[in-house]
């Protein structure tokens, strides 16, 4: 009787939770077996930390763009901030690499209430050039700026592997996914939908807009961390717009809300750039292509605003009579 | 005082190709409320028709600069038509994502096509140096200027003085009572793209004769400063555009003479957000309000 004292909907989305959970745990395993069999080379590892990385990156920026209707192409930006604040945590101050990663996140989520307190006030496309132009000049900042090598890039050890991005990429989509759908998270999508409604309702528009842009920026700011641990350099270059607008196409393909659609553009994302990885060129038409056909023939992406949900379940659903029982 | 004036003078010429950029913007901009960020590899394509038609077809300057126009303005009417007309009713972000795809379509096919290399442009205008007073002019800077500002003023005429012009003024004011008042809304919209595609071409050129190289990625900057410029004048405002073209010019060339030339790109952009934050709607823009 114990079991059947919780009602239905409670079992219903723990039974989900179990067996999601169960299904994360699986891949990992299977990856991690995959891995020490030696089916999975180094070469694809390398492939697999990115694709998490990118998940990172497309999840948070699509709490930007997709939940909260704010259009930022400065994703990258965040991302260099993170990347560079991380390794000057442990390679400058000997910290931790979990603490690295932490002071990544905060000093990316500080940069973007900085830059969010002034620039959301801009609405579409001025905001859109506005991040831009904070990206680049973020880029330029550290171009100039010796104590991190310049424009010669800084070198880092290597210390985030495989489990860390793994772990990070999966808690990422946690978070978020549940931030979305607390009563912040939709206060963010009401701000999307129509902002002088929003703010008719009691919403403070401007604190949302700028608590998603932080939130996104923090991550961003994570996941350039966890890369700067694991391709031994960086550079200003490697978080030029290119990069912003590769995360760009990351939510736009997966669809703009929805976040099981940017894990898996993500996923399909990187492993289109392994396989194309020598015709860099035809790669990036491509990517435009790709860009400009979602638009005209399907604005909403792959996943549109929908999520998946994995098709098992071991309880029988017994919608007609909690329908009966509600009425 | 002398330096400074002879920044003052190399920014003259680099604004007024900044400003030539900044029109089509503007334009674009003004009548369909799009950020047209392939504009900037319009201005590149127009650098590399100059580049060909005198390397290979061995045309003199004022050739040169028609056909680079030319080929340029179709450009910018095919995708008008292909990319942004399809999408015209859609919300403002969508086409702002297709703009951003159809500039990296450009630039990459470009490179794919003609190797990310840069190549040395001709040398197609007399290169001697006048002497006023401590400052150096060249004749190069003289001729860029003599020609953004004759294009300017033949703009201004048509803009005002044309029946295309006036119908181009009543589309940007109203689309919809400009179409029910008789207004072909597409085409005006096509001649507008024409137009903007055209002084972006030329600018192309002419940046190509005065720098002397040119390579696929070049419109990447100048079009997002020029872009900043339309912003700094007012967008949607041609005389604007102008003076914002102008004052990017000079700031970045003070910049660049005056610090350091790395913190050149990052100018623009401090601009652009201090603008952005003091007066929005630009120097010469009016205030509007958003009605529910």
């Amino acid at each position: 009787m114990g079991l059947l004292s919780v009602p239905q909907h409670r079992l219903e989305k723990m039974e989900r939770q179990l067996i999601w959970g169960a299904f994360v745990v699986l891949l990992y395993l299977l990856i991690i077996g995959l891995k020490a069999l030696g089916i999975i080379d180094q070469y694809t590892t390398n492939n697999l930390v990115l694709a998490g990385i990118y998940v990172i990156l497309g999840v948070s920026l699509n709490l930007i763009n997709g939940f909260t209707g704010q259009f930022s192409i400065g994703h990258a930006g965040f991302m260099s901030i993170g990347a560079y604040f991380g390794a000057i945590a442990t390679v400058k101050f000997g910290l931790p690499f979990a603490l690295a990663l932490l002071m990544g996140g905060l000093v990316a989520a500080l940069a973007g209430m900085l830059i969010g307190l002034p620039t959301l006030r801009l609405r579409g496309d001025y905001l859109a050039i506005a991040t831009l132009g904070f990206g680049e000049i973020i880029r330029v900042v550290f171009l100039n700026w010796e104590y991190v090598g310049g424009a010669r890039g800084f070198s880092v050890p290597r210390l985030t592997n495989f489990t860390w991005v793994y772990v990070i990429a999966v808690l990422t989509v946690v978070i978020i996914r549940n931030w979305v759908q607390s009563a912040h998270g939709r206060a963010c999508i009401a701000v999307r939908e129509d902002e002088v409604a929003a703010s008719a309702m009691g919403i403070n528009t401007t604190l949302y807009k700028v608590i998603a842009f932080s939130v996104g920026a923090a991550f961003a700011g994570i996941a350039g961390a966890l890369y700067a641990h694991y391709f031994f350099l960086i550079a200003p270059h490697s978080f030029g717009f290119l990069r912003s607008v590769e995360v760009l196409i990351i939510v736009v393909l997966g669809g703009l809300g929805s976040i099981s659609g940017s894990v898996i553009a993500a996923i399909l994302l990187t492993g289109l750039s392994m396989l194309l990885a020598n015709w860099p060129y035809p790669r990036l038409i491509i990517y435009s292509l790709t860009l400009i056909g979602i638009m005209i023939y399907r604005p909403g992406g792959l996943m549109g605003m929908r999520e998946i949900a994995l098709p098992i379940s071991f309880i029988k659903k017994k919608g007609e009579e909690r329908q009966l029982g509600a009425s | 005082m002398n330096e400074f004036l002879q920044q003052v003078i190399n920014g003259l010429s680099l604004g007024s190709v900044y400003a030539l950029i900044a029109l089509g913007y503007t334009m674009v901009y003004g009548i369909v409320r799009l950020i047209n960020f392939a504009h900037g590899d319009i201005y590149m394509i127009g650098a590399f028709i100059g580049f060909f038609t005198t390397r290979v077809l061995h045309l003199s300057f004022i050739p040169a600069l028609i056909l680079s126009m030319a080929c340029a303005s179709l450009l910018g009417v095919i995708i008008e038509r292909l990319a942004y007309k399809p999408l015209r009713h859609a919300p403002r972000i969508a086409i702002l994502i297709t703009a951003i795809g159809v500039s990296f379509l450009i630039e990459y096919s470009m490179i794919w096509a003609f190797s990310p290399q840069p190549r040395a442009y001709p040398d197609l205008l007399a290169n001697y140096q006048l002497q006023l007073a401590g400052l150096i002019i060249t004749a190069q800077q003289l001729f860029i200027l003599g020609i953004a500002i004759i294009l300017m003023l033949g703009l201004h005429f048509l803009v005002q003085k044309t029946k295309s012009g006036k119908a181009m003024r009543a589309v940007s004011y109203d689309m919809d009572a400009a179409a029910l008042m008789g207004i072909n809304v597409n085409s005006v919209i096509s001649f507008t793209f024409a137009i903007g595609s055209a002084l972006a071409g030329a600018a192309g050129l002419l940046v190509g004769v005065y720098y002397n190289r040119i390579d696929p990625l070049m419109g990447i900057m100048p079009g997002l400063k020029a872009f900043v410029a339309a912003v700094l004048g007012g967008i949607g405002i041609i005389p604007g555009a102008m003076v914002g073209g102008i004052i990017m010019g000079v700031a970045e060339s003070l910049v660049s003479g005056f610090l350091s030339s790395t913190y050149r790109d990052a100018v623009a952009f401090a601009i652009l957000i201090i603008i952005l934050l003091v007066k929005p709607t630009g120097l010469l823009g009016k205030r509007s309000v958003e009605k529910v």
